[in-house]
């Protein structure tokens, strides 16, 4: 019984993985192999994917990876920073408006983005900052992922209060209590939200696609993106090798986050 | 209230202004003035190039007459109403499959989880453009039995279909909060109910399918959201376009073409405001239903 039911799951697993090995084989595979011939064991194995691909668009890929790695460490620095102070003032310090503070962060977990996004657009050409990091930025150093400030709040309500209240007898004020205290105990808040940002933010295209419109500043999804635009038979490989790699990073970070993401998830249900 | 007690609350009233820099500025900034901004933009005909100009309810009378506009309604809904109930119903099964000590758990839970790991990047819904196109890697399959396959996102009556498979393939996610759900159930309760004479059906219906209602209320409304927002894979698999014939036109790639492709950001922030209003009457919806069949063990 329970072989027969481990089969069963192999199996599944097998169907539901195919897809992605059938991605891993073809970015090897000389591109007219790619569509003509699709089992696994390729015929003839060749890097020309990643060769052409890499200078497909009028910038070498390289650029794009570093700019999604600019954009990215930049969006974690700044939700674990804006995100962390709120969540500790949200939870532990008494002040008028607490109670609406919180109730305000919960509803826009649920706001779509759409209806915000018109108004921050303008607003962000009429800067003159369409075509810079600053609107995808910003946002994160002002606390706005809410989903996080409440992953934090609730964390931070689950540490025994005698601590605070021990370093406020020794005479450490909020700063010093969040800082030498507070902070070092949230590690596991913290790094949730570390892997969230990164999967997120390394993944996001809709934000980059509107302000990301010139080939110098593109993320690599929005890269990926201009190379369907102009895809051609022959450029299938490429595409190919080029969302392999893009993937690579997300691999990577699940590979060694592992433990934590699914920790994660199951206690936030983040995605 | 003793003075001492009282200048504590002062200095932390203090305090907290200062921790909440970031956030009532991002507030402000960030969603309350551009909310009230979309809202306004919903009622008046702006280019961004021209101030905007007042224009009543024309946004939205124009909506009752537009083709697209309705077309995407249909295939937004068409998709949060077959992909999600669908996604759930795998992400259960393989949850109760892998529940209670099954050896290779955590291999399994892996393999599961990472299509919703990699499924709403770019790298992804282009594999699936190829998997799908003409000659991808279904129709190859196909024609292994014989069967002469068309390219399935060139069909609109197929197109749609396969957005859908591409979301329930993602199903791994729930499935994992479903796992640490059913973790929670006390064994005691299984015992109690194999006493009173409870097969494995009646165990599963009686003990476990109400324990974990509230899960299944969590991942339905935190999947619906999801959904009715999609818009990565549609806009790749379709070039943008939402073609073909409308068939993969989501209510968000329309917003997004009105916005930003024709600049038309006063019809664009109606529609937005009209997808908000959308998710908050469901999401109530959902609230009001769940009293009828979501457990929470105190009554």
């Amino acid at each position: 019984m329970t072989r027969l039911k481990h089969a069963g799951l192999l199996v599944f697993v097998a169907v539901m993985i195919y897809p992605l090995v059938w991605m891993v084989v073809s970015a090897f595979k000389p591109p007219e192999q790619i569509l003509t011939e699709p089992g696994l064991i390729p015929k003839d194995l060749t890097f020309e994917n990643f060769k052409e691909g890499w200078h497909a668009l009028n910038r070498p890929f390289s650029a794009f990876f570093v700019n999604s790695l600019v954009v990215t460490l930049a969006s974690i620095a700044g939700n674990l920073f804006s995100c962390s102070l709120t969540a500790y003032a949200l939870a532990r310090l008494q002040f008028r408006m607490r109670r609406t503070y919180f109730a305000i962060t919960l509803a826009s977990v649920m706001l779509p983005f759409h209806v915000l996004v018109i108004p921050q657009y303008i607003f962000f050409s009429q800067l003159g900052l369409v075509n810079t990091y600053w609107p995808l930025l910003i946002p994160k150093f002002l606390a706005t992922d809410a989903f996080f400030v409440f992953l934090m709040v609730q964390f931070i309500r689950t540490l025994p209060r005698e601590l605070d209240r021990a370093a406020w007898i020794d005479g450490a004020g909020p700063f010093l209590t969040f800082w030498y205290v507070v902070l070092p105990l949230m590690r596991p808040a913290l790094v949730t939200t570390t892997i969230f940002t990164f999967i997120w933010t390394w993944n996001d295209f809709f934000v980059p696609l509107i302000y990301l419109t010139r080939t110098r500043v593109f993320t690599v999804p929005v890269a990926l993106n201009s190379m369907v635009d102009s895809e051609t038979q022959s450029g299938v490989g490429m595409l190919f090798a080029m969302s392999l790699l893009s993937l690579i990073p997300i691999l990577i970070f699940f590979a060694v986050a592992q433990k934590y993401l699914i920790r994660g998830i199951a206690t936030t249900g983040l995605k | 209230m003793t003075s001492r007690s009282r200048f504590h609350l002062n200095r932390q009233g203090r305090a907290a202004h200062v921790f909440l820099i970031p956030w009532q500025l991002g507030f402000l900034l960030v969603t309350a003035v551009p909310l009230l901004a979309s809202l306004y933009l919903a009622f008046t005909n702006y280019d961004i190039l021209n101030a905007p100009e007042w224009t009543g309810l024309e946004n939205f009378q124009r909506m009752i007459h537009d083709d697209q506009f309705w077309a995407s309604v249909r295939v937004t809904l068409i998709y949060v109403l077959v992909s999600v109930p669908l996604q759930l119903a795998f992400a259960l099964l393989l949850a109760l499959i892998l529940d209670r000590g099954l050896k290779g758990l955590a291999f399994y839970r892996s393999a599961f989880y990472l299509p919703s790991l990699l499924g709403s990047s770019v790298a992804i819904a282009i594999l699936w453009r190829e998997i799908f196109g003409d000659d991808g890697l279904i129709n190859k399959g196909l024609a292994l039995v014989g069967i002469h396959g068309e390219s399935w996102l060139q069909n609109p009556r197929t197109a749609l279909a396969t957005l859908i498979v591409l979301n329930v393939w993602t199903f791994g996610s729930p499935m994992v909060i479903f796992l640490a759900g059913l973790r929670q159930i006390p064994d005691e309760l299984y015992e109690a109910a194999r006493v009173d004479g409870a097969g494995v059906i009646k165990q599963f219906r009686h003990v476990t399918v109400p324990l974990l209602t509230p899960i299944i209320f969590f991942n339905l409304i935190l999947q619906t959201i999801g959904a009715f927002q999609t818009f990565t894979q549609a806009h790749i698999v379709s070039g943008g376009t939402g073609g073909p014939a409308n068939s993969t036109l989501f209510y968000t790639l329309y917003v997004y073409q009105q916005g930003f492709v024709a600049f038309d950001m006063g019809y664009a922030s109606a529609l937005a405001w009209v997808l908000m209003v959308a998710i908050a009457v469901v999401t109530a919806l959902h609230f009001l239903v769940s009293k009828y069949w979501v457990f929470y063990g105190d009554n």
